[in-house]
């Protein structure tokens, strides 16, 4: 399975870099942008059935620094393996 | 006084704190590498350097927090060992958790590589007890992430408990309240963006960082 982190400034943390971005795209012409804000995906290739808590704690300990940032797990689980079993049949329409 | 310096992957001023130790202590300090998992028996003083540790991957100071030697640092810090960490290892002790805090981006983006001018806002500590309080002193600066950042409760906090030891004197990089050095609350950890370990000669331009060594000797031998 996989599993994405996407790792953001707190709100209220001063962001430089979003801020450069920001500036960026305003001299590039693009009206209109209000703000932005400046982040990092992480994806991890987990052994399946890697709980969510072992995950959260993987954020705690290191992917993130929780004085500054937070963090948001998104799982996606495998897909089933050609051959195991559970495979849909060709043409099944079934996801 | 028994000191050692941590080398990292990536540290680069571990050189200059090395000579400003043997300088100042007469006695050349222990190098000893991240993967190590003890200190030399009997250290009684260690210094986390400068530099790019990691090459500042995921967070600078990140992966260093998390080296095999930082088990035997966190240890004696706590036991009351006097530990310095000096721009790179400000860093690193914040990931560490052994300080509050974090240092972010530099406020205007660029790497700040200049003297400053700083004041000594606690004269009373085992790193400041050469200087006094509101004096002025000039350290070099060479950092990229030196913007401390802390909650305003963290910040009310440290300040109330005297543990601002350094502020900038001048804009430097956008840090909070102008915190340039900070301690723990027991008093025994300092962590701070800029180098007294390169200003401890004539030729350096400037001798102010001599005395944080010299203070620090006095109190520990």
């Amino acid at each position: 399975m996989k599993a994405l982190v996407f790792i953001t400034l707190k709100p209220g943390v001063l962001d430089p870099q979003g801020k450069a971005i920001h500036h960026a795209l305003e001299g590039l012409g693009f009206a209109g942008v209000q703000d932005v804000r400046a982040g990092k995906l992480i994806e991890l290739d987990l052994a399946d059935g890697t709980s969510e808590a072992d995950i959260e704690a993987m954020c705690r300990k290191l992917l993130a620094n929780t004085v500054i940032e937070n963090f948001r797990i998104e799982r996606m689980e495998s897909a089933p393996r050609p051959g195991s079993g559970q495979a849909p049949r060709p043409g099944s329409g079934q996801a | 006084m028994n000191s050692a310096v941590i080398v990292f992957p990536g540290s680069n001023c571990d050189r200059d704190i090395a000579v400003a130790l043997e300088q100042v202590t007469g006695r050349a300090p222990a190098m000893v590498w991240h993967r190590d998992s003890e200190l030399p028996a009997g250290t009684d003083f260690i210094a986390l350097p400068g530099g790019f540790s990691y090459g500042d991957y995921l967070r600078s100071g990140a992966m260093a927090a998390r080296a095999p030697i930082m088990r035997a640092v966190s240890e004696a810090a706590v036991r009351g060992v006097p530990v310095i960490g000096v721009c790179n290892g400000f860093q690193v002790l914040t990931e560490a958790g052994l300080l509050p805090g974090a240092l972010m981006r530099n406020a205007g983006l660029s790497f700040v590589c200049r003297p400053v001018a700083l004041t000594v806002e606690n004269s009373q500590s085992l790193f400041t007890a050469a200087y006094r309080a509101g004096e002025t002193v000039t350290f070099p600066v060479a950092h990229h992430d030196g913007n401390y950042q802390a909650d305003e409760a963290t910040l009310d906090r440290i300040e109330g408990e005297g543990r601002v030891a350094f502020r900038y004197a001048e804009p430097v990089n956008g840090s909070a309240r102008s915190i340039a050095g900070i301690l723990n609350d027991a008093g025994n950890v300092l962590g701070l963006m800029p180098h007294p370990e390169r200003a401890i000669e004539p030729a350096h331009g400037g001798t102010d960082g001599r005395r944080l060594f010299e203070g620090l000797l006095e109190a520990v031998a």
